[in-house]
């Protein structure tokens, strides 16, 4: 911008903003804040799209990111790869899911995603379980685990599986009063 | 060469997945996914195959012979295929791309399809390099050959599938997951590579179709950033995208019509980028956003949400102050009488020695009471200045206007949140939800964490005591005594404020009677600081006492924010009551002074007329004119007191609660003999309810004086300002995460009730006040009139034409107004009653939905005992053709890793057989996709006896272990 360094050439920031929920400016604080994690890997000249991506471990390691139980998870399932190596624009689809502005349907796939561990795209009970042990850092007997799995699974299972296919998923997140508000990342 | 095959038979259950029409959004996530998978594998490929098609076809061939051996075989049959192409691509032409086959007008038909068969065959290629790089492949292969060979109009299918495939290849290129658009995108790849497509060419059903396609490529554009893609591929569609409507959005349009077109076409362009930098621009303008979203993920969305309203509340009093002080204060100051011309707008003689006193301008008396600040100081000349402003009518309308937006702006945003929170008002999901949405994305700090962590985990425990214990309470009459006692308590508390207030008010007054310069500082600013020191101790009193009634936390806060609620609102309206009187007071007084002035001017006159006739009258300094109480300044002095004192109470609190405490408790900890930050005093939290009310309850002060002082939003703007800067700081450096971190969402509409409360209990006693008492003869712009709003009927007789006044006058008429406002009723209550129809749809719905879940769990668990004896049945006869078949075992190795997590789910159905027996259902394979894996899930018994077959037929069920493959 301005008499600064381009980052970006214009048509690729129009272009983010007609693939994000971003603004200019947010986009090129994503940037910014991409670079910091690794100044000497990415580049800050973004306008011929280098290749490049940073590990899980660089990611994780984000204020944002640091203190959620399922931070591996997230980088990995916004991942191409599925271990959690991401490029720029990965980064930026990340947030871009995880904004305010993302409507619900968008959010619930991506939710989904992130919560099925093993991904067989169910939600099974070991999903279950690693989400719970996860949310409460273990500190329920196993006994109470296999309670509130079932129960959940009870819930919200409609077609009978004994696991929670996207269909089902997305039937109780849809109707859950706390998820638009919980489920995003400011940044 | 079997390869090839076996590789179409497997793309053929991708086809079968996408040709099965199925709606349901989660498969088609699922496919997008899937192909999301395949594409990564495809584009590397793509690009071989471009090298390879200029390479020469031995060296293709060179590529194969590691993995196969008879290449003369292959190249026979691939002739063959491209036979079987020729013809299969003719019948495609109508069934899949009918858009195609107009393009193909201008090209050759033999060489596109040479193009697809060299397409196709390097992409068997690479493909079967992939495969044979796995070295799983060999045995299947063998078989798959011979079966092949065997059956050649299966050949035949497979090659149609071939071609299917291929184009899915393409499209999957281009990015696109609904067979339209990219049958779209294909139509426009086959364009492309047309060079040049004349528009002029070009049928008026062509056009149309050009043009639905153009505008389907824009909504694609609009949709875009909704769409679950990754972000390299929603670029690549947006440029493809762009680049297409681009190209073709300047065809449409014939003659005349197309430079239209253009220009129109020209302009939604200018106007998308306008929109655009107005949006960057906005946002950029969003104050505090880093600054909240610090707080945010130190402390969660809860503590967030009191900031976030409190923006939105600085943003209200933003406009409010914006009407207030361009339309009211402005004018007046610029272009109404100046300072010291009329008595009005001069310090009387008695005041004028003090009015200059620090302690004076404080109370807001003196030159601040005479002043724009105040409805006193206002003239009621119709209209001022060079541009004739109507200033009276100017200042009646502000009045209304500033509550009219309010009203517009709270209700908007109560039903926008309603919309969003969507229908969470059923307790079916208790755990699911626990469950997934219980984690705070935004919490960024470690202590906020641990708190979360903690609270999740009570939170668990208590909903699984809930669950195994049916409610019982082991001494309810205790517990309902302890509550009528608590509540009774309550009352008590409640109605000794509203004495207290009521009484502090009356001695006031009797004060100000008696002159304030002979009372203590106490005693003037009795009122406000009472008011105050109540809504400081009594919300203490009232926690203390809730702890009594042993509700459900939850609950509790409910409890509490009600009671506080209560509180100050009694005490607003006993501050109104004595308020009331003291305008009542102020009237007799009025008309007692009002007589007196009479008197006074015919004194004046006749004592000057007998004098001297001719001389002008005598001048008297307007400072010396007797004048009456305006009990509409007092009005708005009083409101502005309260909120300053409110103000600083709010401030000294923070400073002193939070603030020295933090100090004293971080300080002495050093010498102190118990743990001071663990301990006893420790850090205080942050108080959401508490601030939102106060915030809210100031809201509704300012609503109710703003009429008689328009200073009121600056003054509360330059509060909320402060207040933003100084909570941050004090929330960051001297408070601790909540213990129990409460949701903020679900009370957020709560609160947006409340101001909606308060703000038709803040206008009920100004409009009162404007509708019922005259104004004051001698001040403000409405004097001399016998009500307030007459200022309207006075500018529609003088302003308007004389029909207009005609007109509104017979709209004003009873007759018309009572049967709109009837009509009002019947509409209100026509929709009241549609949407509680709506309501009990909505209900029954769910009702059914959950009759037929259970019905459907109570079926599956009948099939899967079905299913337990089959399978036994099964077992039995499997024993006796294991030995036959065992020699197919080597088969079905292949797959199994694959197949594991899927046998895995599906165990209902066979887990309980462990009879190593095997599925001999080969021939199906390539013909079908969810055939060949039925075998193998049940390759421990004869898959013909395969209970569940009819479910594993539905789409959902069999496309999991496709998603699985490699």
């Amino acid at each position: 911008m301005g008499n600064k360094q381009t980052i970006f050439t214009d048509e690729q920031l129009d272009a983010y903003q007609d693939c994000t929920f971003f603004t200019r400016k947010e986009i090129l604080r994503l940037h910014s804040r991409y670079h910091e994690l690794a100044p000497h890997l990415v580049p800050m000249d973004y306008t011929n799209e280098p290749d490049c991506k940073l590990p899980l471990a660089l990611i994780v390691d984000m204020p944002e990111l640091k203190e959620n139980p399922f931070r591996n998870r997230i980088v990995e399932s916004f991942s191409e790869d599925g271990m959690g190596n991401l490029s720029f624009n990965e980064f930026v689809d990340m947030f871009s899911v995880l904004s305010e502005m993302a409507p619900r349907e968008l959010k619930a796939i991506y939710a989904f995603k992130i919560y099925d561990y093993n991904v067989d795209n169910y939600l099974c009970k070991e999903d279950l379980e690693k989400t719970l042990n996860k949310l409460t850092k273990e500190e329920l007997t196993p006994e109470e685990v296999e309670l509130v799995c079932e129960k959940a699974i009870e819930e919200a299972d409609l077609d009978g599986d004994n696991k929670l296919s996207y269909a089902d998923f997305e039937n109780m997140i849809t109707r859950a009063p706390d998820f638009l508000s919980t489920f995003h990342i400011r940044i | 060469m079997p390869v090839d095959t076996l590789i179409t038979s497997e793309n053929d259950t991708d086809i079968e997945l996408d040709f099965a029409g199925d709606e349901d959004f989660q498969e088609n996530h699922e496919r997008q996914k899937h192909k999301g998978k395949r594409r990564n594998g495809d584009r590397p490929k793509n690009k071989r195959e471009n090298q390879r098609r200029k390479r020469s076809s031995k060296s293709v061939q060179g590529i194969r012979e590691e993995s196969q051996s008879t290449t003369e075989r292959r190249e026979r049959r691939r002739r063959q295929r491209g036979k079987a192409e020729h013809e299969t691509s003719g019948h495609q032409g109508n069934k899949g791309e009918r858009d195609q086959t107009r393009v193909k007008t201008t090209k050759s038909k033999k060489n596109l399809k040479n193009e697809k068969t060299r397409k196709l065959e390097g992409k068997e290629d690479g493909e079967a390099q992939e495969r044979s790089e796995k070295g799983k492949l060999k045995p299947v292969c063998a078989k798959n050959e011979e079966k092949i060979e065997s059956g050649d109009q299966l050949k035949e299918k497979e090659k149609a599938l071939g071609v299917k495939k291929k184009k899915k290849r393409k499209k999957v290129v281009e990015t696109s997951s609904e067979p339209e658009t990219s049958e779209e995108s294909e139509d426009e790849e086959e364009v492309n590579n047309d060079g040049e497509v004349r528009p002029e060419l070009l049928s008026p059903e062509e056009l149309e179709k050009l043009k639905e396609a153009v505008d389907e490529k824009k909504k694609l554009i609009q949709s875009l950033r909704g769409k679950p893609w990754p972000m390299k591929q929603k670029l690549v569609t947006l440029r493809e995208s762009q680049l297409f409507v681009e190209k073709y959005e300047g065809a449409l349009g014939k003659g005349k019509g197309r430079k239209l077109y253009a220009y129109k076409v020209m302009m939604t362009k200018k106007w998308k980028k306008f929109q655009r930098d107005f949006e960057n621009f906005k946002t950029a303008c969003i104050p505090w956003e880093m600054k909240i979203k610090e707080i945010e993920s130190h402390f969660g969305s809860s503590v967030a949400s009191y900031f976030i309203f409190l923006r939105w509340m600085y943003g209200i009093n933003m406009i409010l102050f914006g009407l207030t002080f361009g339309l009211v204060m402005v004018p007046e100051a610029l272009m109404g009488r100046p300072y010291g011309s009329i008595p009005r707008k001069t310090v009387p003689r008695a005041e004028e020695a003090g009015a200059m006193d620090f302690a004076v301008l404080w109370d807001f008396g003196g030159y601040a009471q005479y002043s724009v600040l105040f409805y006193g100081y206002y003239n009621n000349q119709r209209a001022i200045g060079w541009f004739k402003f109507r200033m009276p009518l100017s200042y009646f309308l502000v009045g209304v206007g500033t509550v009219a937006y309010s009203y517009m702006v709270v209700i908007r945003t109560m039903a926008r949140n309603a919309n969003e929170s969507g229908v969470g008002d059923d307790n079916s999901f208790n755990f699911s939800w626990k469950m997934f949405t219980s984690w705070d994305y935004l919490i960024g700090n470690p202590e906020t964490a641990d708190n979360k962590f903690a609270s999740i985990t009570t939170s668990f425990k208590e909903a699984i005591l809930e669950e195994q214990e049916s409610r019982k309470d082991d001494n309810i009459h205790l517990t309902r005594f302890l509550r009528v006692l608590a509540n009774f308590l309550v009352l008590c508390c409640l109605a000794g404020s509203g004495y207290l207030i009521y009484f502090v008010v009356r001695r006031s007054q009797k004060f100000a009677l008696d002159g304030l310069e002979n009372h203590t500082w106490w005693e003037r600013n009795e009122v406000n600081m009472v008011m105050s020191l109540l809504g400081m101790f009594c919300p203490m009193l009232f926690d203390v006492i809730s702890a009594l009634e042993n509700y459900h936390p939850r609950v509790a806060l409910q409890w509490q924010l009600g009671r506080i609620f209560a509180l100050f609102l009694g005490n607003l309206y006993t501050f109104i009551i004595a308020l009331m009187d003291a305008i009542n007071l102020k009237r007799k007084e009025e008309k007692v002074v009002k007589y007196n002035i009479t008197m006074w001017e015919a004194s004046l006159y006749n004592g000057t007329g007998s004098e001297n006739s001719t001389a002008p009258p005598v001048t008297i300094h307007p400072a010396d004119v007797p004048r009456g109480p305006c009990w509409e300044t007092m009005v708005g002095q009083e409101f502005v007191r309260l909120i300053i004192s409110d103000t600083m109470t709010t401030y000294i609190t923070l400073l002193i609660g939070d603030f020295l405490r933090a100090v004293l408790v971080r300080f002495l900890n050093h010498c102190w003999c118990w743990d001071l930050e663990a301990g006893f005093p420790s850090y205080s939290e942050f108080d959401v309810s508490g601030n939102v009310l106060g915030l809210i309850f100031n809201q509704g002060m300012i609503w109710m004086g703003a009429f008689y002082a328009p200073c009121l939003p600056a003054l509360n703007l330059l509060r909320l300002h402060v207040s933003m800067y100084l909570q941050c700081w004090a929330v960051m450096c001297c408070n601790v995460p909540q213990e129990r971190v409460f949701k903020a969402s679900g009370s957020n509409n709560f609160y947006m009730a409340m101001l909606l409360v308060i703000l038709f209990l803040s206008t009920l006693p100004a409009i009162y006040t404007i509708v019922t008492i005259p104004p004051s003869f001698d001040c403000g712009p409405f004097s001399g009139k016998n009500r307030m709003f007459d200022v309207i009927q006075e500018t529609l007789e003088s302003d308007f034409p004389a029909w207009f006044s005609k007109v509104f006058s017979y709209a004003s008429n009873p007759g018309l107004v009572l049967p709109f406002i009837l009509l009002m009723v019947l509409a209100i209550y026509y929709l009241q009653s549609t949407s509680k129809s709506y309501r009990e749809a909505n209900v029954e719905l769910k009702n059914k939905l959950q009759m037929q879940n259970e019905e459907n769990k109570k079926k599956n668990k009948q099939a899967a005992l079905k299913a337990q004896m089959d399978l036994e049945e099964a077992r039995k006869s499997a024993c006796q053709t294991a030995e036959l078949q065992r020699n197919n075992n080597a088969s079905v190795q292949r797959r199994e890793d694959d197949e594991e997590i899927y046998n895995k789910n599906q165990r209902m159905y066979h887990v309980r057989n462990p009879s190593p027996s095997v599925g001999d259902r080969e021939p199906h394979f390539p013909v079908r996709g969810p055939a060949p894996r039925n075998c193998h899930n049940g390759n421990h018994g004869n898959p013909r006896y395969l209970p569940g077959f009819h479910q594993q037929s539905e789409p959902r069920m069999y496309r999991v272990p496709s998603l699985e493959r490699h």
